[in-house]
């Protein structure tokens, strides 16, 4: 015969003071976010362990966009590792062509034309436009905002309508050649440009109302994220995050390359390095990037009809009707596109302002028209290191605006 | 390949290498200023001691590791170069440090307690050049898995390798 059934409630229980004093057991919790979470925008993992909801410490795992672009490049011409430098920020290409061709001038020793540096400048501020309206858009889709990342998205498709006309392509806009760019500026870009530039703003200030004071967005911004000036400069950070910390540092006006100290533009910085300090700069930036792109476009206008391309035949190829009807211009075309130039034994590092930060070439060339080695010093790799020390003993929910602002590439940070 | 053009130890102008060139003579091997970049080739085995004074000294003040990597050139000895580029927010300068690591011991001394900024980049020199950074507090690969037979980067890696496929651990 059964036993009779015996309920939990039923039990005898413990005596309730020692219930009281019972040590009840607690362990941190791992929790594996990612490689493909839906609120990281990047291929990216975090190992978190948590006591409770708060952030004990975090592992961060990059690498899984990993293409071998230093490997690629070495097996190629000088030529050939341009459209590699699209792939690498693909918010932002034409800053990565800037930066690769202006390290290869540098070893070759070239001075662009005055046209080539100004229309650069102009493509280089579309691209961080681009990259900055990703950043602020993105951030509030992923804090369950959906209007203002139309806005951003609406504003980025303006910025990437130029990058067509003026590249032929949206996001991987090759555009920039070693000595020169691939075109000037197409018919009627100027009015297009400055038509967009309006809606742009339109669609900036529609975004700042919705965002900039809302209390469920500044909420989550402020006072997370924090990173001190002298932590940021010991772990080597660059850009936006940089420069909310406090430390005016800005490459374009440090060490100004192409024509930036002909432009008038401002470097805004923050005061206490936090997520909203982050949302600032970069709000502030991209109204500076509108400037520098309608000083370029005067400037442009007044420079009229000039060469894009430096007259140099190493790296530059003959004008198409000398081709198709001169022997020697036919073979100085023909031994441009087999071999590609040949680049001077030495090495070089040229670094630009990004969109995330400071983007350096580092070349090592042995004189032969392979490059020997090509490092690209990529901003957001070393921004997310410090990742772990921005989040620690916050909230879980805090890793998502952080590692938005962060603004990690996976094109990027892994190469 | 960057030393051949120049050699001995002036110091192009550059206030970092003059104070270096006074502190610490020993451990410098040639500099040069191609294109403008100062650079400095020092002994592997005093590299922590010239990064140290480089950041420490009041006329260097390099807080910034800019950026580190490593170069090989195959055929040479020693092989491998480690490269550091340092930045002075203060001063606005730059100093580019090199120093050669044979193939055997392959390795050097870590920057990390310097800079935590070189935990990753010395990660990544690992995992891409096979060098090993003495003191590391955590010397994994960074880019490609723990499974990677080799280092990519190396120059007699060559590019169409395939890699063992890696099943299921349990």
């Amino acid at each position: 015969m059964a036993s009779e059934p015996t309920f939990l409630t039923e039990r005898p229980r413990e005596g309730p003071e020692e219930d009281l004093e019972r040590d009840l057991h607690t362990e941190h919790q791992i929790l594996n976010m990612g490689p493909s979470h839906p609120a990281t925008h990047g291929t990216v993992k975090f190992t978190v362990e948590l006591d409770g909801e708060t952030v004990v410490d975090l592992d961060v795992a990059v690498g899984y966009l990993h293409r071998g672009f230093e490997k690629e490049c070495e097996s190629g011409t000088w030529y050939q590792a341009i459209p590699y430098t699209d792939r690498l920020n693909y918010n932002s290409s034409i800053l990565a062509n800037v930066g690769y061709c202006m390290a290869v001038e540098k070893l070759l020793g070239l001075e662009t034309p005055k046209r080539c540096q100004w229309l650069r400048v102009l493509a280089s501020e579309l691209a961080r436009l681009a990259d900055h309206l990703t950043r602020c858009g993105a951030a509030c889709l992923e804090m369950q905002a959906m209007t203002p990342f139309i806005y951003g998205i609406e504003a980025r498709e303006l910025v990437w309508d130029l990058c067509e006309m003026l590249c032929g392509a949206r996001l991987t806009s090759n555009y920039v050649r070693i000595g020169g760019v691939k075109h000037g500026l197409p018919k009627e870009f100027s009015r297009i440009c400055r038509a967009n530039l309006e809606k742009i703003r339109v669609l900036l200030a529609d975004f700042d109302s919705v965002v900039t004071q809302n209390r469920i967005f500044v909420d989550r911004l402020k006072g997370t994220g924090i990173l001190s000036k002298e932590d940021c400069i010991r772990y080597s950070l660059t850009g936006p995050l940089l420069r909310a910390a406090g430390v005016p540092l800005d490459v374009r006006k440090a060490e100004p390359y192409l024509v930036y100290d002909q432009i008038d533009f401002d470097v805004p910085i923050g005061e206490v390095g936090d997520n909203y300090d982050r949302y600032l700069v970069c709000v502030e930036e991209m109204q500076q990037s509108l400037r520098i792109v309608e000083q370029c476009l005067e400037r442009l206008e007044d420079l009229g009809d000039g060469p894009v391309n430096v007259d140099d035949p190493r790296v530059r190829w003959p004008a198409k009707g000398r081709v198709f009807n001169h022997m020697e211009e036919l073979i100085q075309q023909f031994k441009a596109v087999t071999e590609g130039p040949r680049v001077p034994a030495g090495e070089g590092y040229l670094a630009i302002e990004s969109a995330n930060g400071e983007l350096g070439f580092y070349l090592v060339s042995d004189g032969s028209a392979v490059p020997y080695k090509v490092r690209c010093r990529p901003p957001s790799l070393i921004n997310l290191a410090p990742l772990p020390l921005m989040v620690r003993g916050s909230l879980l929910a805090d890793i998502i605006p952080t590692f938005d602002f962060v603004n990690m590439i996976g094109g990027e940070c892994d190469r | 390949m960057g030393d051949r053009s120049s050699s001995g130890l002036e110091d192009h102008g550059s206030t970092a290498l003059r104070r270096l060139v006074e502190a610490l003579p020993e451990a410098l091997e040639s500099s040069h200023a191609q294109h403008g970049d100062v650079t400095v080739r020092v002994t592997a085995g005093r590299i922590q001691d010239v990064l140290r004074f480089l950041r420490d000294d009041a006329d260097c003040e390099f807080e910034m590791l800019s950026d580190l990597t490593a170069v090989d050139y195959l055929g040479e000895t020693p092989r491998f170069e480690v490269v550091y580029h340092l930045y002075s927010v203060t001063k606005n300068q730059r100093v580019r440090i090199k120093a050669r690591v044979p193939e055997e011991p392959c390795e050097i001394a870590t920057a990390c307690d310097l800079w935590p900024s070189a935990n990753w980049l010395e990660r990544e020199v690992w995992d891409l050049y096979g060098i090993r950074f003495q003191g590391h507090p955590d010397l994994r690969r960074l880019l490609l898995y723990e499974e990677f037979e080799g280092h990519p980067l190396r120059k007699d890696y060559p590019k169409e390798r395939r890699q063992p496929l890696v099943g299921p651990r349990n």
